[in-house]
């Protein structure tokens, strides 16, 4: 390490660089511990009161452990029904947005053309806006269009607007996965007489497969939370995050937090799942590789 | 379909891209457009909207009438991106450069809260901060604070539930910027004599500076927005823009003036992407290489 051999040879120097050298060594780890102590503990409060036992109906003071929570679910009206409507929505606007943004990203990725540079600012003014001003336009939108003959507010407008906030992300993430793969690998495909269709689907989509998994992965959990956009476009319809919220203010059951711990475990689960492969994956290649220059020598 | 894509190779990249670029076009521009028409509508849900140009005046008017939310909203807005600035650079550059072998496991952990919802995070911080809660019950008992200290319901707590829920937003942009850096270039600097506070302040901060500004724009855009901090964990003399848009569209239907607020905080932030996107070029803004 540079840090150490140059803390030998020199003088050990005023109190200002020793100061700095030791929050180098030391200071840093623990200010992390801290760091990653704060980012976990909301969600360790989330989990540990679905193990309350509230008084009444607010859920704000600990009262005593019980597993009644998570013996009955549903048992709080509306709930099972909010975090259908949000799986439904979750699962296909993840499905169309993904493909959308796929397709861009091999776009951007692959090829090049005119109209380029502002096709990426184009992508990118998406995330960039606030979610409050995404919401509010298409609610302009449907109110001008006269909103309940084309669009009822409902299922239909919510997936709209996940489907449009998620492509960005998409493109983004597979892009990323992209960019680390050089074109060779299609240019040779296409020498070796594979057509534009089986070089996609032999070469490129195989490459490019975590990436997509990653970034539908993504596309779900932005869209299982939202709240926001939804809260413009969704009329009457209630999902998970607009049960939360609509519960905020009287008291949100134990129930609920069952309910967001499992969606965390769920997510973490899968993450930690789909990282294990792609390393896997990764490290199953570069042996093919390795054996490939072998037996090429 | 192969025989058209041979003959016509130009036209692939542009076939890719139709049906998103589509989907964003009537969902995102046109909304946009619409959002602007609607802005300048005059009257009321129940007596019916009128479009003229004079009703510029709606901008003028809501800027006036709401500008103690807009300003508090970059107030706010700002602190928090300041803090998470403080907070994500030490925790980047350890992870970044003393990382090691538990790099990815550090990313994740910096990630992993926030599949949970976003809702339920800020519930919890509240839980936390309550004037009786986990943290400030304690301190109190103990004789520390005062009975009367609170956090709960202060500006301080909105600028800490945002400060917390965007933190990734600065987090990783401000990583990715340090992973990138030669670590050749500090080698050299200490080889040279610089201390180590010198190397970092002349070649690692100034190379991770694209991840500032990334961070930056990325955490105070939807600082400037967010209105739900600012519901949870606020009162009624902490409401933000975000808070006058929803309650001006959604209770009021007053869309001619929330339309024009709306606006007024997008085209504040077009300006500054424009700014970032002429400084730094637009491949960096779709996370290209």
């Amino acid at each position: 390490m540079a840090s150490t051999t140059a803390a030998v040879t020199r003088p050990s120097g005023t109190f200002g660089e020793r100061f700095v050298r030791f929050w180098d060594r030391y200071l840093l780890f623990i200010y992390t511990g801290f760091a990653v102590a704060y980012l976990m503990l909301p969600v360790a409060v989330m989990a540990l009161f679905s193990f309350n036992d509230p008084a009444g109906k607010s859920n704000f003071v600990w009262q005593g452990f019980t597993l009644d929570a998570w013996q009955n679910i549903f048992e709080v009206p509306g709930l099972e029904n909010a975090v259908g409507i949000s799986l439904g929505i979750a699962f296909v606007s993840t499905a169309v947005a993904t493909t959308l943004g796929t397709l861009i990203a091999l776009a951007l990725a692959r090829h090049d053309f005119r109209g380029r540079a502002g096709t990426n600012l184009f992508i990118f003014l998406p995330m960039a806006t606030p979610e409050i001003v995404l919401g509010a336009s298409l609610l302009t939108l449907f109110v001008a269009i006269g909103a309940p003959p084309f669009f009822p507010l409902s299922f239909i407008t919510i997936l709209i607007a996940h489907i449009m906030f998620n492509i960005s992300f998409v493109v983004v993430t597979v892009r990323a996965r992209l960019a680390g793969f050089p074109t060779h690998l299609e240019e040779a495909a296409m020498d070796l007489g594979a057509n534009e269709l089986t070089t996609f689907r032999k070469v490129t989509f195989p490459l490019i497969l975590p990436g997509v998994m990653a970034a539908g992965l993504l596309a779900f959990s932005l869209s299982i939370d939202d709240f926001v956009i939804t809260n413009f476009t969704s009329g009457g319809t209630v999902t998970f995050p607009m049960f939360i919220y609509a519960k905020a203010r009287i008291g949100i059951p134990p129930q609920v937090n069952v309910v967001g711990t499992i969606i965390f475990l769920t997510a973490v689960g899968l993450v930690a799942i789909s990282t294990i492969a792609s390393r896997r994956q990764t490290m199953r290649d570069e042996k093919m590789a390795r054996r490939q220059v072998a037996d090429a020598n | 379909m192969g025989g058209f894509l041979r003959r016509h190779k130009g036209a692939i990249p542009y076939l890719l891209l139709a049906p998103g670029l589509l989907w964003l076009t009537v969902f995102f521009v046109v909304p946009g457009f619409q959002m602007f028409m609607t802005s300048l509508w005059s009257g009321t849900l129940e007596t019916g909207y009128e479009f003229a140009l004079s009703n510029v005046s709606n901008y003028t008017a809501a800027l006036t009438r709401f500008w103690p939310q807009f300003s508090r909203s970059i107030l706010y807005g700002g602190a928090a991106t300041l803090l998470t600035f403080a907070i994500s650079y030490p925790l980047a550059y350890t992870i970044a450069f003393r990382g090691g072998r538990y790099k990815n496991l550090l990313l994740f952990l910096v990630i992993a809260p926030f599949f949970t919802s976003f809702l339920l995070r800020t519930i919890s911080w509240k839980i936390i901060l309550g004037d009786t809660g986990i943290l400030l019950g304690p301190l109190k008992g103990a004789g520390i604070l005062p009975d009367e200290f609170r956090v709960l319901a202060t500006p301080i707590a909105v600028i800490f539930g945002i400060t917390y829920n965007f933190l990734p937003f600065m987090t990783l942009p401000i990583y990715v910027s340090l992973e990138k850096i030669d670590r050749r270039l500090v080698e050299a600097a200490e080889d040279l004599y610089a201390s180590t506070l010198g190397a970092f302040r002349r070649i690692t901060f100034p190379l991770s500076l694209p991840g500032v500004f990334a961070g930056s724009l990325l955490t105070f855009i939807p600082a400037m927005g967010d209105y739900i901090n600012a519901e949870l964990l606020g009162n009624p003399e902490t409401t933000m823009i975000g808070n006058v848009i929803q309650n001006q569209f959604l209770t009021q239907n007053n869309y001619p003036t929330a339309s024009a607020l709306s606006f007024i905080l997008m085209a504040g932030i077009l300006v500054a992407v424009g700014v970032y996107a002429r400084l730094l070029g637009t491949d960096e803004l779709a996370g290209g290489a």
